[in-house]
């Protein structure tokens, strides 16, 4: 099995260090990755804006570069949602069907494909989990409290694998963080006002870290925390189940 | 969106400017979910009922038709006088007339929020006839000349203390007096009053049963039965969604409704109108107001499934911290946001773009509306249809150019700028809307494909 690891321009760009964790994770629990380095963007930026007709020369460099694959796995459930809802393609839609249902969140590829039951990890801190809504009701990471259906948890299932590291439970488990693509500018007030609302739970709770299974969430709260020069840091989930015993 | 008019982006921050206000709002509004949450949870078989009633409503807009006639005949024959209106006009138009003919000046009228999207009261006052909300929220609304802000707790952005102030100005209580149970006392005389002296009552209508010709009155205070009851004139305004065609389905509903709008196990009053009393005139109005049009559209025909339970609301992060009157239409929230632009796309071009698309209003809602599918596809036909900015588009074309090249891409993006350059949100200046607020991520050395070509420049692109 060869993976090919879809690195979302942002997290490229701004965030390398998760990217990294990433693939030193994937490595680590045996799998075979490979970056394909023509890679840009899913196009969702342009999708979520009402762009979606823009989309399709990214969605052909999407399967250019990721259809020799047997798995593509990215550390953003935003991303790989938006891949998974939308990727077309006119020339090869059979393709586009098969990287549709092989593109994984790298949470649900460890717990659902790898089945990884240990990770020999070690983050002695406290963390709250930021759930981003794409994971959580797009992906169905987790379950949402909005069903009335059993609880389960991916992102918790891996996270109770690390050694030392201690949950902390929120008054809100799943509220929205207020990014949303460019919605965080185009709705500034509410943006921040969503974000600053969600720190807010993770401090009052005791939280040093905020984690997520989504770059995006984090960069937006890490903003305001960055901001308000608070001592809590946001940190992707493969960074801390990447880190070493 | 029309010159000079507010998007919702504009309002919502006027809003949250008194954040003591928006943490107060956002916390009842929340506090009423977390009691949807527990009641919805005490019914094991409640994603089931959700989707029952989802199919029967699914039938219900396959067969709208033949519902429709069969309610009109049922209704008839059991001496509901059944009108038609196609648009706000003629709907009000026919209120009109029903009161007219009987030379009747003064209605009360129980929540309704079809009458708020025909703008009724307005239409009767300047024909000089005298309309009173009766129910309490609706009420308070109508004294401080104000549209409900929810559909279902219509007042539920003003605190007490500010009711208080409209309670001593328009009905003369003591100054300072914010206590709720005096002042709902207070209003009650006050509107036993209306009631007893009114002959003509309007209420909405829940739900209408097509197999009997009756149709279904839920509120919590009674106000729509003191109205009906006491009144020699008794209208009914009905969207034509509203149909359900049997009286067994009715179960679902009503255990669905109160539990998702409130948390209760049921609305207080659900009361049954069959056909009038001896000496009584009993009016029903079906209003189309662009339902028949929704129903054409595809993409956007299920947002007729709504019974109006506020549930999207309540869930709202969005609409929590923004208010109900930001949404700038009848319906706000997520369920408003896919209704409005069906209505008057170029007003409320705005109304879909206000949410993050976090999915939570769908999985809440009791007849399983993709809410935020809809939100997504409204954008996508706002900008086909050319509504979207002039900046913007020229904006996301050239985002679209650069992402469509590798090379384009990866030489603009050297140390990310191309990022910062095209990603609207990562421009770190005061003039920024991202950098108002919060900071810029911390530019690393460098990116993870340089990173990766140093460290791994072997595999990758092995083959
Ligand atoms: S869309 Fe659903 S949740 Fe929202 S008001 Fe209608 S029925 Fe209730």
């Amino acid at each position: 099995m060869t993976v090919g690891l879809f690195i979302p321009c942002y997290v490229n760009q701004f965030y390398p260090q998760a990217a990294i964790a990433t693939l030193q994770l994937l490595r680590k629990v045996g799998v075979e990755v490979v970056y394909p380095s023509k890679q840009t963007c899913c196009g969702q930026p342009m999708a979520n804006s009402g762009f979606e007709h823009l989309t399709q020369e990214c969605n052909d460099l999407f399967l250019e570069n990721f259809s020799r694959f047997d798995y593509i796995v990215a550390p953003s459930a935003s991303c790989v949602l938006h891949v998974k809802q939308h990727l077309h393609s006119a020339t090869d839609p059979a393709e586009a069907d098969r990287i549709r249902s092989n593109v994984y969140e790298l949470v649900e590829f460890l717990t659902d494909v790898l089945k990884v039951e240990n990770l020999r990890a070690r983050f002695p801190h406290k963390v709250g989990i930021h759930q981003s809504c794409h994971g959580l009701r797009g992906l169905y990471l987790a379950q949402m409290s909005e069903l009335n259906t059993l609880p389960f948890s991916k992102p918790v299932h891996l996270l109770n694998m690390v050694e030392g590291l201690e949950l902390v439970t929120l008054d809100r488990p799943d509220e929205c963080c207020g990014f949303g693509g460019t919605f965080c500018v185009a709705e500034e007030a509410v943006s921040v006002k969503m974000g600053k609302d969600r720190v807010t739970d993770h401090t009052k709770n005791g939280a040093e870290y905020i984690t997520s299974v989504d770059l995006s969430c984090l960069m937006h709260l890490e903003g305001i925390l960055h901001r308000n020069k608070s001592a809590i840091k946001a940190v992707h989930i493969a960074e801390i189940l990447n880190s070493t015993l | 969106m029309e010159k000079g008019m507010k998007d919702h982006a504009a309002l919502a921050e006027a809003f949250i400017n008194d954040e003591e206000r928006v943490d107060w709002h956002d916390g009842a509004l929340w506090w009423i979910r977390q009691k949807r949450d527990i009641a919805s949870k005490q019914i094991p078989e409640w994603e089931d009922l959700r989707e029952t009633a989802s199919r029967i409503k699914n039938n219900v807009l396959s067969n709208l038709h033949d519902y429709l006639l069969q309610f009109e005949a049922n209704a008839t024959l059991n001496g509901i006088k059944v009108h038609w209106a196609a648009d706000a006009e003629e709907h009000n138009a026919i209120v009109y007339s029903i009161l007219k003919d009987k030379d009747i000046k003064q209605m009360v009228k129980s929540k309704s929020m079809l009458t708020e999207e025909c703008h009724l009261n307005e239409y009767l006052i300047e024909r000089g006839v005298d309309v009173i909300n009766s129910d309490l929220g609706e009420y308070i609304q109508q004294l401080d000349n104000e549209p409900p802000s929810h559909i279902v707790l219509p007042c539920i952005h003003k605190r007490k203390e500010e009711i208080g102030e409209i309670f001593h100005e328009h009905l003369g209580t003591e100054k300072g007096v914010s206590d709720p149970t005096t002042l709902t006392r207070f209003a009650r005389r006050h509107l036993r009053d209306v009631f007893i002296t009114r002959r003509a009552a309007l209420t909405g209508v829940n739900f209408a049963v097509a197999e009997t010709g009756e149709y279904v009155v839920c509120t919590n205070e009674g106000n729509a039965d003191m109205g009906a009851h006491l009144s020699e004139v008794q209208i009914a305004s009905m969207g034509i969604e509203k149909i359900i065609p049997q009286k067994a389905h009715l179960g679902v509903f009503l255990r669905l409704l109160a539990r998702s709008a409130t948390g209760q196990p049921i609305t207080i009053y659900s009361s049954h109108f069959k056909k009038p009393r001896e000496g009584q005139e009993m009016h029903l109005i079906l209003v189309d107001l662009g339902r028949s049009r929704q129903l054409g559209r595809v993409d956007f025909r299920d947002s007729l499934k709504c019974i109006k339970c506020g549930a999207c609301m309540n869930t709202c992060p969005v609409y929590r911290k923004s208010g109900g009157l930001s949404y700038h239409n009848t319906i706000a929230g997520p369920i408003g946001a896919i209704l409005a632009p069906n209505l008057d796309m170029k007003k409320h071009a705005d109304l879909p773009f206000a949410s993050t698309l976090c999915g939570s209003c769908s999985n809440v809602c009791p007849v399983k509306i993709n809410i935020h599918d809809q939100l997504y596809q409204w954008r996508q036909v706002i900008v086909r249809e050319g509504y979207a900015a002039n900046t913007k588009v020229l904006g996301m074309k050239a985002m679209a150019w650069t992402l469509s090249s590798p090379t384009s891409y990866s030489t603009l993006g050297k140390a990310g700028r191309w990022v910062l350059n095209n990603i609207p949100f990562a421009v770190n200046n005061k003039f920024n809307p991202w950098y108002k607020q919060r900071d810029m991520p911390d530019g690393p050395k460098e990116s993870f494909d340089v990173w990766y070509a140093k460290n791994n420049g072997h595999d990758s692109e092995k083959d």
